[in-house]
């Protein structure tokens, strides 16, 4: 029997500046910015006072009062991005065993805002230490264990196989997906609604954040805040959004008559067992998941079309990354287009890794690299082509997306056009 | 390399022993730590009794420099990662790094981490959140400090699915190996002992407000009013089969077979998913229901739950079928880390060919359950299955079964 | 808590409860002009040590304040420098 190959059907995207495809697409191939001050607080204590928000009205996009109360902001993105992306691949999930349909969804930081709100309320403005129960919101346990969001998500679409949530910090967003693909490679689901979501701009995060001057203090610019791979970029720009596909096997794909986006064609994730927050700056770890993963696409580095780059924009990890570009394609590295379109939408934890996925999807259906927006001077530290300010027509077959988390985590998932995977 | 992968390393922390030689002689013997909450007066909520690890000292076990960055949770689990890989007698620093990876589950993460920051938050401002809350908080933090500690590199994850999710780690683990990772740390411990984690839990719906530590958690009784929580949990060192045999290592037993469900949509009128997991973790096993020597029940203490889960389980097995068990009645329910610990009681139940029992419960003769009462049953075990459900409709499902020699 | 003097001995106590010590360094020891580095300690355990040396003596240090004191004497002295900096404002 040969190896199942897993495809991409169906997309839903959630981003700042963009709901749906349509709208996440015009702003990336526009190089438009979606970043702005903080509207959600107030952010005036904060040292970082921007992020990337989302104008999302719930009831616009479906949601009943009910799953408006019970679920945090990141799950209410995370159904609504479900079943976006069942009604974009067309498939009709009622025909199929609900047993061999299965859920991943990814989130580094789970129900973190509404678990901020409910704290407030609980401790009365952090003055009780023995919290008081009397004030806790009946759902408080779905916040408390964040698996809620794959729950919920199988409710809305309707599955009954394999669910999880995967939290791997700023890799959940590929590691979601790509443990989805493995349990359609082995046979123990035939579709997965796999993707992730966040939606962590709340005052917890940004004082942490705050805390290890992570994020860019860069607050008097909110438009032009978030810089990757620039030489005067000094932080990230907080995010959030969702990301959700629908995975199916190839042929069962083709069978139905399916829009194929894409095969996820290799997948791999590593360690760098080096610091929780820190990289080594040679990127060897990401270099070995990119190695993996292209073992795994049975392509070479110079198959590789464009680098959709994890990118955040701080001083450490473009550097980390541009060196682990250069240690796992060699001189392909210079040649093939990279870019982060964290530059637009900011960094979303772990729903990031499920947008650049989408990202790179879309690359490929429109033969466009998106750019990075807001670089205008060039680092010597990071000296490949980045692709500023403008996106590029150029034929995209195949995609190298990464990713890095806190914990160490490093992964890398190659997709590709079917015809392009050497079989 | 055949891919199977078999566990050679037990670390456990347990409210009633902590390290396995405790654990193991403490359930076998049928003692409880389930008591009245310590961490934190109790008095003013419903709920008051836990199963607390008591004795747990951090800075006996890991570098003063862990200790500020780290919960509780992954204090104890760095500490349990320590004991497993010495069980497996494996010193990770004479492995290449790319060959061993870490697959913890998670449930709530570093909660009482999170909830002393958050009060620094809104008591006194943004300014004095620590730069750990980064973090030290977060699911993802048990695998990367086990990682970082022993310089694991390889292919590593963590997942979420409540009390049900310590199976899918280990399963993820097994993957790891059947895909050529050597050796894998992988299960789960928490600890939300915390008022905010109490209050959480509260508001889940399920926590049991009996007063008696004696009767307080009875899962398949008619009196089952819900569960104690506990703290804790197992983690396993698993190692590919070939491997371990190569370099005379103890092996416990293989992970022989998993499956995983979600229920339906409450309302759907749909059957519940446990027992198409349990059929699915037998076929993977390439097992018969009547191989089956013992059945560690999921043991939720809640009627409408038990009920299912004797159903489940009569359907698969037949009317007392199979020895059944649950001895998380001496511990509480550990969220992620209560499967792993399971796990590891069932390898030791393989070793030894006993059966730890269930306590204080006085089970409703209309489940048709054998359950497994008060003292241990000594039998020839050779295949166990490990029953885990989470909040939300998750089940899962494990064989575990003595290795071919 | 607003204090007049940054003690070497305040930035021991400081480093233990942010960072704790790593086993191998005696940090009663003659450590003034060691970097923190070598002492075991790396950003994220200065960033949560200078974060509370800020809200402790209640002054503000720049975002480069570690390349500017890399050991615990000149860090000792730039918190001392703003301390009376504060004092004569």
């Amino acid at each position: 029997m040969t190896a199942r190959r897993v495809v991409v059907t169906g997309v839903e995207v959630l981003a700042p500046g963009g709901i749906g495809t349509k709208d996440f697409w015009n702003l990336l191939s526009e190089g438009r910015t979606a970043t702005r001050r903080i509207t959600f607080f107030d952010p005036t204590p904060f040292r970082s006072r921007v992020a990337a928000e989302i104008d999302f009205d719930p009831y616009a996009h479906g949601l009943t009062p009910q799953e408006v109360r019970r679920m945090d902001r990141a799950a209410q993105f995370a159904v609504v991005a479900a079943r976006g992306a069942v009604d974009d691949s067309g498939i009709d999930l009622t025909a199929l065993d609900p047993h061999r349909v299965g859920v991943t969804i990814g989130s580094a930081v789970g129900a973190t805002t509404g678990l901020d709100a409910e704290y407030r309320v609980v401790s009365d403005g952090g003055r009780l230490d023995l919290v008081d129960h009397t004030y806790a919101v009946p759902h408080l346990y779905d916040h408390f264990v964040p698996s809620s969001f794959a729950a919920e998500v199988a409710w809305a679409v309707g599955a009954e196989g394999p669910g999880t949530v995967v939290s791997t910090g700023c890799t959940s967003g590929i590691d979601s997906v790509g443990h989805a693909a493995e349990l359609i490679r082995e046979g123990s689901a035939d579709v997965m609604v796999a993707g992730s979501s966040d939606a962590p701009i709340s005052p917890i995060t940004m004082a942490c954040f705050d805390a290890i001057k992570a994020t860019t203090p860069r607050s008097d610019d909110p438009a032009t805040a978030s810089r990757p791979f620039d030489r005067t970029r000094n932080g990230f720009v907080l995010g959030e959004g969702a990301a959700v596909f629908v995975l199916e096997e190839l042929e069962s794909a083709r069978s139905r008559g399916a829009h194929v986006y894409a095969e996820i064609a290799g997948y791999a994730t590593r360690s760098n067992a080096y610091h929780m927050t820190g990289l080594r700056p040679d990127g060897a770890e990401m270099a070995e998941a990119i190695r993996v993963a292209l073992d795994e696409a049975r392509l070479n580095p110079d198959d590789i079309d464009y680098v959709n780059a994890h990118g955040s924009g701080t001083r450490q990890n473009d550097r980390h990354e541009t060196a682990a570009f250069k240690r796992s394609l060699g001189d392909h590295a210079r040649r093939t287009p990279v870019s982060s379109i964290k530059s637009m939408i900011g960094h979303s934890l772990g729903a990031i890794g499920s947008l650049e996925i989408a990202a790179s999807v879309l690359a490929m259906e429109y033969d466009v690299v998106p750019p990075t927006a807001n670089l205008h001077t060039p680092d010597p530290e990071c000296d490949l082509d980045y692709v500023p300010l403008h996106a590029r027509d150029q034929l995209t077959d195949v995609v190298l997306t990464v990713g890095s988390g806190f914990g160490g985590f490093q992964s890398a998932m190659v997709l590709a056009e079917p015809g392009r995977r050497r079989t | 390399m055949t891919g199977t992968a078999v566990v050679t390393g037990l670390g456990v922390a347990s409210p009633n022993g902590l390290g396995t030689p405790a654990y193991w002689a403490a359930t076998l013997a049928g003692r409880s730590g389930i008591g009245r909450i310590t961490r934190f007066d109790p008095g003013r909520y419903p709920a008051r009794l836990a199963g607390e690890i008591s004795g747990f000292v951090a800075e006996d076990h890991l570098p003063s420099r862990l200790i500020p960055q780290t919960d509780r949770m992954t204090r104890i689990a760095l500490a349990a990662a320590d004991w497993a890989l010495a069980d497996a007698g494996v010193s990770p620093g004479e492995l290449p790094g790319f060959d061993m990876g870490v697959v913890t589950a998670s449930a709530s993460g570093g909660f009482e981490f999170g909830q002393n920051e958050l009060r620094k938050l809104w008591s006194q401002g943004s300014q004095y959140v620590s730069a750990y809350q980064s973090f030290a908080w977060f699911y993802a933090v048990n695998s990367g400090q086990i990682s970082i500690r022993n310089g694991m590199k390889g292919p590593s994850g963590v997942v979420v699915g409540d009390q049900a999710g310590g199976i899918d780690a280990l399963a993820q683990a097994r993957r790891q190996i059947r895909r050529g990772t050597r050796l894998v740390v992988s299960g789960a411990v928490d600890a939300s002992l915390c008022p905010w984690g109490w209050v959480a839990q509260l508001a889940g719906g399920r926590l049991s407000t009996g007063e008696d530590p004696d009767r307080a958690y009875v899962p398949f009784d008619r009196a089952a009013r819900g569960h104690v929580p506990g703290e804790g949990g197992a983690l396993l060192v698993l190692e590919e089969a070939e491997a371990a045999r190569a370099r005379g290592a103890h092996v416990y037993g293989e992970i022989a077979g998993y499956g995983a469900t979600l229920d339906p949509k409450p309302g759907s009128g749909r059957p519940p998913g446990l027992r198409k997991a349990v059929e699915v973790a037998l076929a993977d096993a390439g097992t018969d229901a009547a191989d089956v020597d013992v059945v560690f029940a999921d043991a939720a203490g809640d009627p409408g739950l038990d009920r299912a889960e004797a159903e489940a389980l009569t359907a698969v097995f037949g009317p007392g079928g199979v020895p059944v068990t649950a001895p998380k009645t001496m511990t509480g329910r550990l969220y992620s880390g209560g499967a792993p610990l399971d796990v590891a009681a069932a390898l030791l139940a393989l070793r030894d060919g006993v059966v730890p029992p269930t306590v204080h419960s006085d089970p409703a003769p209309e489940y048709g359950l054998d359950l497994v009462l008060d003292r241990p049953r000594t039998l020839p075990v050779r295949t166990a299955l490990v029953l885990a459900r989470g909040h939300g409709g998750f089940n899962s499902a494990l064989v575990v079964r003595r290795a071919a020699r | 808590m607003a204090t007049d003097v940054f003690t070497p001995d305040a930035l021991r106590r400081i480093l233990l409860e942010a960072a704790g010590a790593d086993e191998t360094v005696d940090l009663d020891g003659d450590i003034l002009d060691t970097d923190f580095t070598a002492l075991g300690y790396e950003s994220l355990a200065l960033l949560e040590t200078v974060g509370r040396i800020e809200r402790e003596y209640g002054v503000s240090l720049d975002d480069d304040v570690l390349s500017e004191a890399p050991t615990p004497r000149t860090l000792v002295d730039l918190v001392n420098e703003r301390l009376s900096a504060a004092r004569a404002a």
